[in-house]
């Protein structure tokens, strides 16, 4: 365990401090400017977009060795790939819009195609004289061993700038993402604000090479936006929800892969964001399962327990067996299936409220409140204690006449 | 064959060719097509500030489609559209628009008071405060639609009739001059439609010019003043009393209104 809290203190050497605040950095940028990519629903063309950075990687390598420069400068691979990264948008945007194709078939096209392309010419460039050595392959799922000074403060600025474009252009984008037609109706223009998301996704690629690589980057844009859904009902907290979420991921993952050797680095950082998400889907407090299970048995019991207490006031003998366990669990009934003191009160009550009710769908018919009706509200939380006495003076005395003998 | 509707918009002589001054929307020569069939085709409208204009014509009639290519959110093959006689971009701040229901996913991560917001954005810009003093005005916007006390809830635990009135709450913070709405009494209850048409009255009492794409005939002449009939082409146009009749309904409806339908709406205009 001991390199474990080494790692996660940033004491485990000044590579590994560099790549855990490296990954911390991309994992909060990757999350805050993936979350209106999730709102927009359009996860999967920032998968197009990553596979299309491989291209453009060789070819600016190929480009800087004819020149005669250093074929492996950071900045000129990064610039390749937002190129080719850029076409790769556009063509799937111009196959949407102008051939038949559906956005999926675009993308699945784009994706590939771009990506073989990009194998091709990094085979190509194995065969070269001064490209054995490039590594470009590590692009593919990131590779940490020899991250340098210069590779963080690449990710430091453009991560801060992501999340900068991110939190000015909120409002536009939290228009488009939720309606699209409000949006270009109020004079937001709709598609210059998607070109922006996918600015952003191309961003968070180009600097998430290094840690996380092409490959793998979409999970960092998407697993944290929908973790944070789990928490959180609004979208502008969603951001930084997800931003955080992010973070923490790279930051644990970054920590983990670091306390044991030949862990690879993007991999567990997308394991760490997976097993939050998991966390969330079942623990979250009001979307999660758990709590869903929790409410929907709560609820049965609820019903249970009035069908139990209507049977009782009707005199009808009860058989279903969670109805007597509930009943027997408040001391409504006793254990021989008798009604206890309590038991016949509350029966009382509740076929009275059930003749309220009927009464108050009558002088309600039209207004929303009779459609509250639906036996387990109790009706004391619907209408006024003025109300309910006017119900009972038209039921007319406390003995109603349907009551059993 | 003659086309009727030709006869019809020219027979019923309204000043809606020419282009008045004062109307608030103003179309002509409105043309959008998908691919290459026209939805609407050539249409030429105006609507007035301070009154009430219903938008009505059979299912694909290009009701919709003309509010939106109005507003540009689809794509016009051809035509001009003027708002208060000047082109629509310098005035987006006096329009404000209410989609469909279905137009969105109500599952966004968004409450009711956010909602209505977003109809301050525009006024607000990128990086304006929704000071308090907005958020006052969203709640009042909500209170009018009879909403305040739901402001904090998630907008999908909303009622369809309720998240209607959400909608309008949001173009009523847009404090516009011009309300377009696209089928506002869609699938909502009787409550949520008097509460509608309450607030869409007392819009006009205010002087806004409002239209709606409608699809209830038998309202039309309780709630509107103007009827715009469309059939992809311009059918008719003008005040209710003396537009909309069996005549210009068949030529709409075609065949489609059963004559009964007709006879029990012009009952209503005896009446």
């Amino acid at each position: 365990m001991t390199p474990l809290i080494e790692a996660l203190l940033l004491q485990a050497g000044y590579n590994a401090a560099l790549v855990a605040v490296g990954a911390a950095l991309l994992g909060f940028a990757a999350g805050a400017a993936g979350t209106f990519l999730f709102l927009r629903k359009r996860a999967l063309v920032s998968d197009a977009v990553a596979h299309a950075t491989l291209p453009g990687v060789g070819l600016a390598f190929i480009a800087m060795v004819w020149l005669g420069g250093d074929g492996r400068n950071l900045l000129g691979l990064l610039t390749g790939s937002a190129v080719t990264a850029g076409i790769g948008l556009l063509a799937v945007e111009w196959m949407t819009r102008r051939t038949r194709l559906s956005e999926d078939a675009a993308i699945g096209a784009v994706l590939s195609v771009f990506f073989g392309l990009g194998i091709v010419i990094l085979t190509v460039i194995q065969t070269m004289s001064s490209g054995r050595q490039a590594g470009l392959e590590s692009f593919l799922l990131g590779s940490t061993a020899g991250m340098l000074f210069q590779d963080a403060i690449v990710i430091a600025v453009g991560g801060s700038l992501a999340v900068l474009a991110t939190w000015v252009m909120r409002r536009p984008m939290t228009l488009v993402a939720f309606d699209a037609e409000y949006a270009a109706a109020s004079g937001v223009n709709v598609p210059g604000i998607d070109r922006l998301m996918m600015a952003l996704v191309m961003a968070v690629t180009v600097i998430g090479l290094k840690i996380v690589g092409l490959i793998l980057i979409v999970a960092m844009l998407i697993i944290p936006p929908v973790t944070a859904r789990f928490w959180t009902e609004r979208s502008q907290s969603l951001i930084w929800y997800a931003g955080g979420i992010g973070g923490v991921s790279g930051y644990l993952g970054a920590a983990f892969s670091a306390s044991a050797p030949d862990l690879p680095t993007g991999p567990i950082i997308v394991l760490v964001a997976a097993l939050l998400f998991l966390l969330s889907l079942f623990l979250a407090p009001a979307r999660g399962v758990a709590a869903a299970v929790f409410r929907h048995r709560r609820f049965q019991r609820k019903v249970h327990r009035r069908q139990g207490l209507l049977a009782l006031a009707r005199r009808e003998p009860i058989h279903d067996e969670l109805t007597l366990r509930v009943l027997r669990g408040e001391g409504l009934i006793r254990a021989d299936g008798v009604a206890t003191e309590t038991g016949r009160a509350q029966a009382a009550k509740i076929a009275r409220d059930e003749r309220r009710w009927d009464v108050a769908r009558e002088i309600h018919q039209d207004t929303g409140l009779a459609g509250r009706y639906d036996g387990l509200t109790p009706i004391e939380e619907v209408f006024a204690p003025d109300e309910i006495a006017e119900f009972d003076r038209r039921i007319g005395g406390p003995r109603a006449k349907r009551e059993g003998p | 064959m003659t086309d009727p509707s030709v006869t019809l918009a020219a027979s019923g002589g309204q000043a809606a060719a020419q282009v008045r001054p004062d109307a608030a929307l103003s179309l002509r020569g409105l043309t959008v097509s998908y691919g290459e069939k026209p939805a609407v085709f050539s249409v030429d409208a105006a609507f007035p500030a301070g009154e009430m204009t219903a938008i009505i014509g059979p299912n694909g009639a290009g009701k919709s489609t003309l509010l939106k290519a109005a507003l540009g959110v689809i794509p016009r093959l051809s035509g001009e559209v003027s708002v208060f006689g000047q082109p629509i971009e310098t005035v987006r701040g006096r329009i404000a628009y209410v989609p469909q229901r279905a137009s969105v996913d109500w599952d966004f991560p968004t409450t009711v008071i956010d909602v209505v917001m977003m109809g301050l954005y525009r006024q607000v810009g990128l990086l304006g405060r929704l000071t308090g003093a907005l958020k006052a005005r969203a709640l009042s916007c909500l209170d009018r639609v009879g909403m305040a006390s739901f402001a904090d809830r998630q907008i999908g635990q909303l009622s369809g009739g309720q998240q209607q009135r959400v909608f309008l709450a949001r173009a009523l913070a847009q404090d516009a001059d011009l309300y377009l709405l696209d089928e506002p009494f869609a699938g909502v209850d009787a409550a949520t439609e008097r509460a509608i048409i309450d607030v869409l009255k007392s819009l006009k009492s205010e002087g806004k010019a409002v239209v709606c794409v409608h699809h209830d005939l038998a309202t039309v002449r309780d709630y509107f003043d103007n009827v715009f009939m469309i059939n992809v082409r311009r059918i008719a146009e003008g005040p209710v009393a003396t537009t909309f009749n069996g005549e210009t309904l068949n030529a709409t409806y075609g065949g489609r209104l059963a004559a009964t339908h007709i006879d029990q709406l012009n009952l209503v205009e005896g009446a």
